[in-house]
């Protein structure tokens, strides 16, 4: 059977619409991620393990600053230090963004978004359009907080710094860059592998497991894995102290959007290919 | 694989003379009813209309108005998981209906419903048929077919069976019977056989079932050989039994030892 067609009959008497957009697309994805409630828990810990960690970091370093050895003060990063929470506050953005694509599949509300857009590339990309917006605001509000709060706790026992003091604007931006390039990279994921809970792992092992791993081989295999790996690499936005085999702040973040676009056009591809 | 969720291995399908995918509304031309839940069960019910509403450029007015025309409003503002099977079926005609689409797509729109349910989404159907809509609905309940569709399509093991009006289907692709009642039921058999009919042993001793000839021509011959008639009933072949008849070829896996 070839070219089977199902036309409307009768006279069409309703009013004239227009086409949809993208910009309706983005409508819609605001407020899909805004109508479930992972969505705010998400953010949540986002926020409170951001800061507080950050601040319960930031007053054990700057307490322990006076015993620590030479090379220690030397590498003394009192920015990176108060930004450390988002480090694990990261878990929460990547959990959120891969459920916000693999709940879909997880409840078959995909097969109704993709009746409403067919295009499926659109659905992708306001979706992490509209996730990556949302991890930005969320992102920087949590690490300028984080670091002013972490820079009033280490002042007096150990030496802060300032936001005008050099680099430390640019870090302090880039936690939350770093932040939302891994938002999209998990929405990339999640439309890869279309299942949470592999998902999840999967996020898991890329940010935590396979550094944590590469730190028991030896200096040979451990030290390309420390300055090319794409979420370490990212992270060197928000530090001001460059520790050997780490690459420099923007180039490291390069080397995470690189990676980033390759899985977002891995999950382009599989998306348009795949039956849904 | 009309909506684009599936890919034929073969062949294409446009609904209006255009590919789904590049409908420019989609929503606002096909609606469809898939499996009742498909649906993230984390949302409200007037979000999920909503979002969808929103990707389509529909009018946020019209999610309420839908809402209304199922019967959810009380429930717009309940997560959809806590809905029961109905309640669900609901939701997704909901969805469907919120482009006020020309072509409206039921994909087994009453499984799993109670006879209520049932009544209404059949009731629901044939407003929509006609209000001049074109309504498609796929289900494997024959005995509602019966009572919903005016035009049917059969596919068997992915080929088209039949192409034709129920009435039609019923008609053609099914012997039809005459049921009788008669004290002298043993003579009308012997006559019947007689004049070229089947006739097989009923229910009782003077039930006899006749097939090769009409009521009519039963009734005839029993006059015209005198005979008494207490019950003359033409049987027509359920919608159900005309399938059974027409697909026993195509039936993908047949039970064996089960003979029909």
């Amino acid at each position: 059977m070839t070219g089977a067609t199902i036309a409307p009959a009768g006279p069409d008497q309703r009013a004239a619409f227009h086409a949809a957009t993208f910009g309706d697309a983005l409508r819609s994805e605001w407020t899909k991620l805004r109508s479930v409630r992972s969505t705010f828990w998400a953010l949540t810990v986002t926020v409170v393990l951001g800061i507080a960690l950050g601040a319960v970091i930031s007053a054990a370093a700057a307490h322990g600053y006076a015993r620590s050895s030479a090379a220690g003060k030397l590498s003394w990063d009192p920015t990176a230090v108060s930004l450390d929470g988002i480090g694990i506050a990261t878990l929460a953005i990547a959990v959120l963004g891969v459920l916000c694509v693999s709940s879909e599949y997880s409840s078959g509300m995909i097969r109704t978004s993709l009746i409403a857009v067919p295009k499926r590339g659109r659905v992708l990309a306001a979706k992490s359009l509209v996730f990556a917006a949302v991890t930005f605001v969320v992102g920087e509000a949590t690490s300028f907080t984080a670091f002013f709060a972490g820079q009033a706790l280490i002042a007096g026992h150990a030496p802060h710094a300032a936001l005008g003091d050099p680099g430390v604007a640019r870090a302090v931006v880039g936690a939350g860059l770093a932040l939302t390039a891994l938002a999209v990279l998990s929405v990339a994921v999640g439309t890869v592998l279309r299942h949470p809970a592999a998902a999840i792992a999967c996020m898991i092992a890329v940010l935590f497991v396979l550094p944590g791993i590469a730190q028991a081989l030896p200096d040979s295999w451990r030290n390309p894995v420390t300055e090319f790996w794409p979420t370490q690499a990212g992270g060197q936005l928000a530090s001001i102290h460059q520790a050997a085999h780490t690459l420099a702040p923007w180039p490291g973040f390069g080397v995470m959007c690189l990676f980033v676009a390759i899985v977002y056009a891995i999950a382009w591809t599989l998306l348009n290919r795949r039956d849904a | 694989m009309i909506l684009g969720l599936d890919a034929p291995t073969q062949g294409s399908v446009t609904v209006g003379g255009r590919r789904y995918r590049d409908l420019p509304a989609p929503m606002r031309e096909v609606g469809a009813l898939l499996e009742a839940k498909a649906v993230h069960g984390g949302r409200r019910a007037r979000d999920h209309l909503l979002c969808l509403a929103q990707s389509n450029g529909i009018a946020r007015r019209r999610v309420d108005e839908v809402l209304g025309i199922v019967g959810l409003e009380g429930v717009a503002r309940r997560r959809a998981k806590g809905f029961s099977v109905g309640m669900g079926q609901r939701l997704g005609i909901a969805a469907a209906l919120l482009g006020d689409p020309a072509v409206l797509i039921f994909d087994e729109p009453v499984n799993g419903l109670d006879p209520d349910g049932i009544h209404w989404v059949r009731t629901l159907m044939r407003e929509l048929a006609a209000e001049g809509r074109t309504v498609p609905v796929s289900s494997h309940l024959m005995s509602e077919m019966a009572l919903t569709a005016d035009h049917l399509l059969v596919i068997g093991k992915g080929r088209l069976i039949a192409d034709t009006s129920v009435d039609e289907f019923v008609r053609s692709s099914s012997q039809q019977s005459v049921h009788v009642r008669s004290p002298q039921a043993a003579e009308l058999a012997a006559r019947g056989r007689e004049a070229g009919a089947t006739v097989r042993a009923g229910t009782g001793p003077d039930v006899i079932d006749i097939t090769g000839m009409d009521s009519a021509e039963v009734g005839r011959l029993a006059a015209a050989h005198g005979l008494t008639l207490f019950e003359l009933t033409p049987v027509r072949a359920s919608l159900e039994e005309a399938f059974m008849e027409l697909t026993r070829d195509s039936v993908e896996y047949q039970a064996a030892g089960v003979t029909r």
